[in-house]
């Protein structure tokens, strides 16, 4: 196959991924999306076996290997459960960046079959895209693995901070800067090595300072530098296929770091350079204390919403710790029975990524027009008869509108507290993860429910 | 005075980083999940660059250091692109409108 029909089927499956994107405006569109991203890939990988036109051993190798991956990973994605979906996706990031470096370093070993020139005298340009490829693979890599393990659990989700933390940040990316440089002036193997293992130590360093509730912002930042990393190693390989889809990928990624970061009204460095609910919960922990709450139970709970004419649901990550989502589905369900009209509402950051809430909510099977964005439901709230609030705190506190020294002042937050009653479902009176007490826990309007999601959302149903 | 072909991958790189922005930005935030999975499943189509350095060289000898690398990468991408589109397609399944009759 020439080089010039080789490139246009390149450009016909970038194509097909960009269909695929585009599909995810409407639920109805994105199935076929998905299909158009299949096809797009099919003929990505086809066309690259055929214009090798290598048959023999090697063949046999490469579609075992293939068959192992994909088994491996179609088995990942039947068994997965949707709560994990977070660290699934951060672990699939991890991999895309290790292949990325992979990629990279049989280049580097193997120029002459990427036309790149020869080991020891490799084109500059190549040199560079290739270290860049690396270096960004190397860190969404090691990123990656960091920010799966303290999505599992494996790993304490709060802030890793010490001292000087910036400042290593900085010259290690100095070194790196200028590793590239002295890598194309001496082509010395070595110091691609040592980029690759700085980089390695980069994504690490980078992501241990973040906690939890950032998690958002990270995981579509590592999406993002997955996209950047893909592009370097298209522009190695002068393929344009990568080239698009790393383009779009990067892109994609940084829109959605940014709605994150409006979503708490912090700015990407804040989020990065991170520490935040570290420094936060020792200073305001004290002041509040020993205020009245209103303790209610099941029973109280199912009183209220059954003679509510709306209720809205407020769902966060702690719907998704208790797996509460089915429960909650069919307390709903009873709830319309009894002629109730309910909706969802979700913050933009609630969970642990972006949508992570409306994906548990359709696997529970609720319909997607009952689910509304923050900013398509907040007028509601005034005239709606109760909020129940399963697993969130921080986006209904409503110190964020009063309170300018609040670390979370300025952040669009669901105006629960404009509901005639709130039904709060929590474990503990424990502030969310900002370390700040939530004003709302103490308002007359607002009952309690002390209890997991799930066992107190069950209850509920059956008192209906 | 011939332009260097690294403009035109250049300008096909910047112009696709203006359609993703648009792009992206026109899917709605419900489906802000199955876009993480769909573009991890895309971007690896990195596995076009392991498969050549996989297959690449001497029949003889297909286990070459590079060659190795190669073929880890495509295990690696193949996980992603296995796992990614069929997560997305699961998950895609699950969105349903309210049923008629309700």
């Amino acid at each position: 196959m020439s080089a010039n029909l080789l490139a246009i089927f390149y450009l016909v499956s970038g194509v097909l991924f960009i269909l695929a994107l585009r599909g995810l405006s409407s639920p109805e569109t994105s199935r076929r999306g998905n299909f158009y991203g299949i096809i797009g890939m099919a003929i990505a990988i086809g066309v690259t076996i055929l214009s090798i036109g290598n048959f023999s051993t090697g063949f046999v190798f490469l579609l075992v290997f293939l068959l192992i991956g994909g088994s491996i990973g179609a088995f990942i994605a039947f068994k997965i459960p949707m709560t994990a979906m977070p660290e699934l996706v951060a672990g699939f990031h991890s991999l895309v960046g290790l292949a990325a470096v992979f990629v990279a370093i049989s280049a580097f070993l193997n120029p002459e079959v990427f036309n790149l020139g020869f080991p020891g005298n490799i084109k500059i340009a190549s040199l560079i895209e290739m270290s860049l490829g690396a270096a960004i693979g190397a860190i969404t890599f090691t990123g990656s693995v960091i920010a799966f393990l303290k999505l599992r659990g494996l790993m304490s989700g709060s802030p890793i901070t010490f001292l000087g933390q910036h400042f290593i940040n900085l010259a290690l990316g100095v070194i790196l800067i200028g590793l590239v440089i002295y890598l194309c002036n001496t082509q010395k193997e070595y110091l691609f090595w040592s980029l690759i293992a700085i980089s390695f130590l980069v994504g690490v360093l980078l992501i241990i300072p973040i906690g939890g509730a950032d998690m958002p912002v990270v995981i579509s930042m590592l999406n993002s530098y997955s996209g950047w990393a893909a592009a370097g190693i298209g522009f190695t390989l002068e393929n344009s296929a990568l080239i698009i889809t790393g383009a779009l990928v990067g892109s994609s990624g940084a829109i959605l770091s940014y709605i994150m970061c409006k979503g708490m009204n912090r700015s990407f460095f804040n989020v990065i350079l991170g520490g935040w609910g570290a420094t936060e919960d020792s200073s305001k922990s004290v002041s509040k204390e020993q205020k009245p709450v209103k303790n209610g139970n099941a029973d109280d709970a199912a009183f209220l919403m059954k003679n509510a004419s709306s209720v809205i649901i407020v769902p966060g990550y702690g719907m998704a710790v208790a797996q509460a989502q089915h429960a909650l589905r069919e307390m709903v369900d009873s709830l319309k029975k009894n002629g109730v009209k309910v909706s969802y509402a979700i913050h933009p950051v609630a969970g642990r990524m972006p949508g992570h809430m409306n994906v548990l909510l359709a696997e529970a099977n609720v319909p997607y027009d009952e689910v509304f964005e923050l900013e398509d439901i907040n007028n509601d709230f005034a005239n709606c008869d109760v909020a129940y609030v399963i697993g969130a705190n921080d986006v209904t506190n409503p110190v964020a509108k009063t309170d300018p020294q609040s670390p979370i002042y300025g952040m669009p937050i669901l105006d629960v507290e404009k509901s005639k009653s709130v039904l709060f479902v929590k474990r503990s009176l424990s502030p969310g993860y900002a370390g700040i007490d939530n004003d709302l826990f103490y308002r007359e309007n607002t009952l309690m429910l002390f209890a997991d999601a799930k066992k107190m959302t069950e209850e509920i149903t059956k008192s209906l | 005075m011939e332009i260097d072909p690294f403009i035109f991958r250049l300008s096909i790189f910047i112009l696709a980083i203006f359609v993703g922005y648009y792009v992206v930005w026109s899917v709605t935030p419900s489906l802000h999940t199955p876009l993480m999975s769909v573009t991890n499943a895309i971007s690896s189509v990195i596995i076009v660059g392991a498969i050549v350095a996989a297959l690449a060289g001497d029949n003889n000898k297909i286990f070459d250091t590079s060659n190795i690398f190669g073929f880890l990468a495509i295990i690696l991408a193949a996980v992603n692109i296995f796992g990614g589109f069929l997560v997305t397609h699961r998950m895609l399944a699950m969105y349903k409108k309210k049923r008629k009759d309700k």
